[in-house]
């Protein structure tokens, strides 16, 4: 073998390595290292400045646990995920029926609500906080034209989280309700068609059709939703100019108290570790939750078996494909790219 | 009308007299014309859809008023007036000379979001092509590995994360930002796919025949053929990159901030003035309008192909 040939049989077996290799150098050392890496310093007494000052098993735990502000943390977490997400997808689904339809500028449309995903979440904050600004807010001053009184978007814990919980649905009802559009699309239309013939009216079509063929992109869109919105920082944090979360908490959220924790006056990065583990486990368990619950509610309706939908699925995309070359734009790439 | 709507006889025949009475009925109202993209909108359809986009566009609109307009103005008036005041370049001129360095906040947003597309499409596709096109052991199981690794919420290795840039003396600097967000694995995930379709394995054979080198196949042969996918790609990277606030708010502090940063910055700092407060919310948020406006339609199509994926 020359040397020529021997090169060129390297190149053909590391090349692959080499190709892949940059995602897995990089995600471990600033991925899987730091995940790995919160639970051993959870074990410690961790200084911000002073670093590792010695093990102390689960002590960080116990006293995260015993604090007050974890646990309103954790509520106004709960709350402000639930107030932002099931208003958000019934809102996303109700928006992707519409559009998908025989629409006039279809692109506009779609356009038009995904306007908000390219705005920044600290920038709709602070819009969103002066919109709802308790003296000065405009939905206040609405509200008293409407003869009503002012409600205290600062003050209570509630409104604060419907004020917060609005944020979120600003950026991402448009997004999830494209995703759940996509999915729309792809059901068959032989379904409506034999539902039609089985007498079905609209609403009853949308309940035991639609909506059970959507069910893995709703699971997907409820998944997505349940990791971001426990995680939730951006918005509550720019609620206000102190970034405290409200004079008594009211929307401290579990992601800021872990900053609080890491950066504020304690500087304990061991208790900061500890309630990054925690919420990591909440977030494992509200996300399979959701699996498990989205699945049941999604499957209460008639759905045909596995693999014919498989089938079916396949054969709407082939007719796609076909008629790509005279639909709309959307459907050209979609045509291209299935 | 549907393509293939059923016929009342054979309504009849199936389902019986009630229900193609039933179907008839419906037709003639015209409450039934299909199903999805057959189905013709209804005015109660457009008049939803004006409000959904009128809502999403409102709010955008309110910063940019208030951006025009003065302290005064705006404590005087809770509710803007729709015509927008004049003030809008003076607003702009005092945020770029207040002490938060605005123009440096916009650069180095600029070059994190573009250093970081560019390297998450160009690592992204060269992993797709090689978990798409190419044979090797333990392909199977690293690709799982790739799609697992994106279920993991990454935000809650903060504290390590800050203790290694802390140690490599990179607090404060927009490395900080940049290296940790060069791969991804929902890149990898989603050039796997396109690639697997978009290259015929007869094209890579004909280069390998040329003498063409694996790298140079890679180049010359994947590279161009993933481009509609690398462009999308490009795109959602940038957005995310551009709107991100937790790591590099943490990581960068008031040192060397990026937009958003920035935009924190100035709202703690100037709570009272408002005007000055949108007009940085401005100047942040328009370069991402112009690239919506000019790539909006590849970006919606982007959406529409991952969901079927995902």
């Amino acid at each position: 073998m020359s040397r020529r040939d021997r090169l060129g049989r390297l190149d053909f077996v590391l090349s692959p390595y080499l190709y892949i290799a940059p995602f897995f150098i990089v995600f471990a050392i600033t991925g899987l290292y730091p995940l790995l890496y919160t639970a051993w310093v959870s074990f410690h007494k961790w200084h911000l400045i002073g670093g590792d000052q010695g093990f102390n098993g689960l002590d960080n735990y116990v006293t995260v646990l015993q604090q007050p502000n974890f646990w309103i943390a954790l509520r106004n977490t709960f709350s402000i995920f639930l107030l932002s997400s099931v208003p958000q997808i019934m809102l996303a689904i109700l928006i992707a029926y519409v559009l998908d339809t025989n629409l006039r500028a279809k692109t506009f449309w779609r356009m038009g609500v995904l306007l908000p995903y390219v705005v920044a979440p600290v920038a709709v904050s602070i819009i969103f906080s002066k919109l709802f600004a308790d003296q000065s807010g405009m939905v206040n001053a609405i509200l008293g034209h409407l003869g009503l009184g002012p409600i205290g978007w600062h003050s209570s814990a509630f409104w604060s989280h419907i004020a917060i919980a609005n944020m979120v649905n600003f950026r991402w009802t448009g997004y999830n309700a494209l995703i759940i559009l996509a999915a729309m699309q792809a059901i068959p239309r032989e379904l409506y068609e034999a539902a039609t013939v089985d007498g079905a009216g609209r609403l009853r079509q949308f309940w035991s059709v639609t909506i059970p063929q959507l069910r893995s992109t709703i699971m997907f869109v409820v998944i997505n939703s349940t990791i971001g919105g426990l995680q939730i920082f951006d918005e509550p944090r720019m609620f206000d100019t102190m970034g405290n979360g409200g004079a008594d908490n009211q929307w401290l959220t579990l992601t800021m108290y872990l900053y609080q924790l890491g950066w504020g006056p304690q500087k304990s990065f061991g208790r900061a570790s500890a309630v990054a583990w925690i919420l990591f486990l909440i977030i494992l368990l509200f996300a399979s939750l959701s699996f498990l619950l989205t699945r049941r509610i999604a499957s209460s309706g008639t759905e045909p078996a596995r693999d014919t939908r498989r089938r079916r699925r396949g054969r709407a995309r082939a007719i796609n494909r076909t008629a790509a070359g005279h639909t709309t734009a959307g459907h050209t790439t979609e045509g291209a790219l299935s | 009308m549907s393509r293939n709507e059923p016929s009342l006889a054979m309504i009849e025949q199936t389902a019986g007299k009630r229900a193609a009475r039933a179907a008839a009925r419906r037709r003639a109202k015209g409450a039934h014309r299909g199903f999805g993209p057959d189905r013709r909108p209804g005015p109660v359809g457009y008049v939803f859809l004006i409000a959904a986009v009128l809502i999403s566009a409102y709010p955008l609109y309110f910063a940019f008023l208030l951006a025009t307009s003065n302290a005064a103005e705006i404590a005087k008036h809770p509710v803007p007036s729709l015509i927008p005041r004049g003030e809008l370049v003076d607003n702009i001129t005092r945020v770029l000379n207040s002490g938060i360095d605005l123009w440096g906040a916009f650069f180095n947003s600029l070059i994190v979001s573009g250093v970081v597309s560019l390297s998450v499409v160009f690592f992204s596709t060269l992993a797709g092509y090689a978990f798409s096109k190419l044979r090797f052991r333990g392909r199977e199981g690293l690709l799982t590995f790739v799609i697992a690794t994106m279920a993991v919420p990454a935000q809650l290795g903060v504290v390590p994360l800050f203790i290694v840039m802390a140690k490599l003396g990179w607090t404060g600097e927009l490395i900080a930002v940049i290296v940790p967000a060069m791969v991804s694995a929902f890149g990898v995930f989603w050039m796997t796919q396109y690639i697997r379709d978009a290259l015929p394995y007869e094209l890579i054979e004909a280069a390998r025949v040329d003498g063409a080198s694996m790298f140079r196949t890679f180049w010359s042969v994947a590279l161009p053929a993933a481009r509609p996918a690398a462009s999308m790609l490009a795109l959602f990277t940038f957005v995310g990159s551009w709107t991100n606030f937790f790591w590099p708010f943490i990581v960068l502090g008031a040192k060397n901030p990026t937009l958003p940063v920035a935009l924190q910055l100035l709202q703690a700092s100037y709570f009272k003035d408002y005007s000055l407060i949108m007009a940085g919310v401005v100047v942040a948020t328009v370069p991402l309008l112009i690239l919506f406006v000019l790539a909006g339609r590849q970006l919606v199509a982007g959406i529409m192909q991952g969901a079927v994926k995902g």
